[in-house]
C-alpha cells in the first residue's frame, strides 16, 4: 500500500506507479510512450474524479486526518502576507496548538488564529498534535479581543482532534476557558469569520468557531464526538466508527441542510493535499468576500444578525 | 432465589414474589457512599442527603426545583419544547424510539424542566436538569428551553438559577447538539452585559459540552459537595496520559482549589445561600430567613 494514498485511493496509486514507471522507460528508449503516458493521465483523472464523487462519510473523515492534508501554518504565508505570530495568554502559557497573530488579506489588516497540528514528529509534540489547553483558548481570546479594539476581522482555522484531554487541563479550566470564548465571540464587535479545514472536533473547535460565517473545506468534516468515540458509546467498538460517522452527519453537504455551515469551498480533484496553492487561493477568495460583505454592514446589523443566528441553531 | 422458592410450582413461585412486593416499594434505601440503610421518609426530609455520611444523593429536576423554589406561585415555563430528530439518527435503535423510551420512563419531554416562581419571596427563574433522562444530555430541546428561560430573565430582569447535571452534548443530534452550547454562551453573554444576575449550580455530575457552556459562565459558580465535574470524563484522560488520576479529581473540592467555582453548598443551605446571595445583586434589604 502507497502511505501517500488512503485504502479507497489505491487504485490511483497502481496507475501512478503505471505513469512513473512509463517514464522512466521514456526517458531510456526513444520509443514515443507520450501518447500511452497522456491516457493513462487522464484514466486517473477520471478514475480520482470517480471514487471523489462517491466518498462515504468516514472517507471524507479520512482525507480530513490524511497526514499530508495542509494544516494552519501551510495555508497562513499562502493566504496572507506580512503574518507576525503573537504568543502567550499573558497567565501561563504560550500554547503552540494554536497560532495567532496580525497578517494582511489583500492588505487589509486582520487576526488570524488557528490550530495547528504540526508536520513532523518534533513539531507535532511541541503542538500537542493540535490539541489546545486552556492557555490556548484564552490566547486566541486575547487576540480576538485585541482585533475588536482595532476593528480587525478576525480569521479562525480550524483543524483538532479536540481540547486536551487531560490532567493539567482540567486544573487550568479548560472548560471555562471554552465557555468564555464562546460567550465573548457571539458578542465581539468585529467581523469573525471560521474555515473548518480539517478536522473540528467538538467543543475543542467551536473554542474558536463561534461568528458570522461559518465554512467548510469540502472534505473536512465537523463532528460533536469523533466517530471513534460515538462508536464506542454505542457499539462498543471503535470498529463501528464508520457507521457512527455515517449516522451524525459530519461532512458540510449534511451540515449546510442543516443550516450551520454556511458555505462549502470546493477541494482540488483528490483533496487539497494535492495542490495547496489552487486550495489557499480559494480560501482566500471566499474571505475576502465575506469580509466585504461583512463589513458593508453596520456593527450592530451584524451583531443582531448573528445573535439571531446562534438562537436559530435547530429550529 | 431461595431453595424454597425453587421446589414450588411456578404458579406458587409468581404468587410469592407478589406477595413480596407487597411491602412497600422502596421503603428502605441503601446510601451509595456509605452503605448505610436509611428509612426513606427520613431521608426525604434531609432533601436526599444521607443523614449518615452527608452524601448528596442524585435527584430529579422536579424534585430539584421543588425543594429550591418557594411552595407559593411556581410555574412550569415553555413546557412545550420537545426534542427534535432532524439526522433521523439511528445506531443499534432509532433515536426515537430512544425518545420515546426515555419520555415514558422519565414523564418529561427531555432533559430541562424550567419554572418560575418566588425564592425567599424574591422572582427567579430556575431551571434544573434531569439526569435520568438521556444522562442529562444536551440536545435541541434542552438548548432551547434554556435560553427561552433565560431570555425571560433578560426581559423581566429576574435572576436566572441553573442546576446543571448532565453527561454533555447529546451525540444522537451531532452537531446540533453542539451548537446549543454556543446558543446557551451567547444568551448568558446577553445576561451578564444587562446586569441580570445567573448563578450556575453544578450537581453530580457535569461533563463535556454542558460544563464547556453553561454551567461554568455563571456570575457565580456553586457546586454541591463532592460533585464530579470536567471537561473530559476519567477514563478519556487515563486512556489518555495512561496514568491513574490523582484522587479527589475533578471533584466540587478540587473545583475550589483550582478557582473553577466560587463555593460549595451543601443542598440544605441552597435555598438560603443563594437567596442571601442573589438578594445583594438586586438590591434587596437583608432578609429575616437570609442569615
Amino acid at each position: 500500500m502507497n502511505p501517500n494514498f488512503l485504502d479507497f485511493e489505491q487504485p490511483i496509486a497502481e496507475l501512478e506507479v503505471k505513469i512513473e514507471e512509463l517514464q522512466l522507460v521514456g526517458s531510456d528508449n526513444d520509443i514515443n510512450i507520450g501518447d500511452e503516458i497522456s491516457k493513462l493521465r487522464e484514466k486517473s483523472t477520471r478514475l480520482t474524479e470517480k471514487i471523489y464523487a462517491g466518498l462515504s462519510s468516514w472517507d471524507i473523515v479520512k482525507v480530513a486526518r490524511h497526514p499530508q492534508r495542509p494544516y494552519t501554518m501551510d495555508y497562513v504565508p499562502r493566504v496572507f502576507t506580512e503574518f507576525d505570530e503573537l504568543h502567550g495568554d499573558r497567565h501561563f502559557a504560550d500554547d503552540k496548538a494554536i497560532v495567532g497573530g496580525v497578517a494582511r488579506l489583500e492588505g487589509k489588516p486582520v487576526m488570524v488564529i488557528g490550530q495547528e497540528k504540526g508536520r513532523n514528529v518534533q513539531d507535532k509534540v511541541a503542538r500537542n498534535f493540535g490539541m489546545p489547553k486552556p492557555e490556548g483558548y484564552r490566547k486566541a481570546l486575547r487576540l480576538m479581543e485585541l482585533a475588536e479594539r482595532y476593528h480587525m476581522p478576525v480569521i479562525t482555522l480550524i483543524d483538532t482532534p479536540g481540547a486536551y484531554p487531560g490532567i493539567d487541563s482540567e486544573e487550568r479550566g479548560i472548560s471555562e476557558a471554552i465557555a468564555q470564548n464562546l460567550a465573548v465571540m457571539s458578542r465581539l464587535r468585529t467581523p469573525i469569520i471560521s474555515v473548518v479545514i480539517g478536522e473540528g472536533s467538538s467543543g475543542g473547535a467551536l473554542g474558536i468557531g463561534v461568528g458570522d460565517h461559518l465554512a467548510m473545506l469540502q472534505y473536512s468534516t465537523y463532528f460533536v464526538i469523533s466517530p471513534e468515540g460515538c462508536a464506542n458509546i454505542i457499539w462498543k467498538t471503535s470498529e463501528k466508527a464508520p457507521d457512527a460517522a455515517q449516522a451524525m452527519g459530519v461532512t458540510s453537504s449534511v451540515l449546510e441542510e442543516l443550516g450551520i455551515v454556511d458555505a462549502t469551498i470546493e477541494e482540488p480533484l483528490g483533496g487539497a493535499h494535492r495542490d495547496v496553492d489552487t486550495m489557499a487561493s480559494r480560501i482566500q477568495a471566499h474571505l475576502v468576500q465575506e469580509v466585504e460583505r461583512l463589513q458593508a454592514i453596520s456593527v450592530d446589523e451584524m451583531l443582531e444578525a448573528r445573535y439571531q443566528r446562534l438562537l436559530s441553531y435547530g429550529n | 432465589m431461595g431453595w424454597y422458592d425453587k421446589i414450588l410450582p411456578s404458579g406458587v413461585r409468581k404468587q410469592a414474589s407478589e406477595r413480596r412486593s407487597t411491602v412497600p416499594e422502596g421503603l428502605w434505601k441503601k446510601c451509595v457512599k456509605c452503605e448505610a440503610v436509611l428509612y426513606r421518609p427520613d431521608l426525604e426530609r434531609n432533601a436526599d442527603v444521607c443523614p449518615k455520611c452527608g452524601h448528596h444523593m442524585r435527584i430529579g429536576a422536579r424534585r430539584r426545583l421543588d425543594i429550591f423554589l418557594d411552595e407559593e406561585g411556581r410555574e412550569e415555563v415553555f413546557d412545550d419544547v420537545e426534542p427534535v430528530d432532524r439526522l433521523k439518527f439511528r445506531d443499534t435503535k432509532r433515536y426515537r424510539d430512544r425518545l420515546a423510551a426515555a419520555q415514558r420512563n422519565t414523564g418529561e419531554k427531555d432533559a430541562l424542566v424550567a419554572m418560575r416562581g418566588t425564592l425567599h419571596g424574591m422572582p427567579v427563574v430556575v431551571v434544573a436538569f434531569d439526569f435520568s433522562f438521556h444522562g442529562g444530555s444536551m440536545g435541541y430541546a434542552v438548548g432551547e428551553k434554556f435560553t427561552r428561560a433565560a431570555q425571560l430573565a433578560l426581559e423581566e430582569r429576574m435572576p436566572m438559577v441553573c442546576f446543571s447535571a448532565s453527561g454533555g452534548a447529546r451525540m444522537q443530534e451531532a452537531l446540533i447538539s453542539l451548537m446549543q452550547m454556543a446558543k446557551t454562551s451567547a444568551v448568558l453573554e446577553r445576561l451578564k452585559l444587562s446586569s441580570v444576575p445567573y448563578i450556575s449550580v453544578m450537581t453530580d455530575p457535569i461533563y463535556g459540552g454542558v460544563s464547556a457552556s453553561l454551567a461554568l459562565l455563571g456570575d457565580i459558580n456553586v457546586a454541591e459537595p463532592d460533585a464530579r465535574a470536567g471537561f473530559a470524563g476519567p477514563n478519556v484522560i487515563e486512556q489518555t496520559i495512561r496514568q491513574k488520576l490523582p484522587k479527589g479529581f475533578q471533584r466540587s473540592e478540587f473545583l475550589l482549589d483550582h478557582g473553577a467555582i466560587d463555593m460549595i453548598v451543601h443542598r440544605n443551605e441552597m435555598r438560603d445561600t443563594l437567596g442571601r446571595l442573589l438578594a445583594k445583586f438586586t438590591g434587596r434589604a437583608a432578609t429575616a430567613t437570609a442569615v
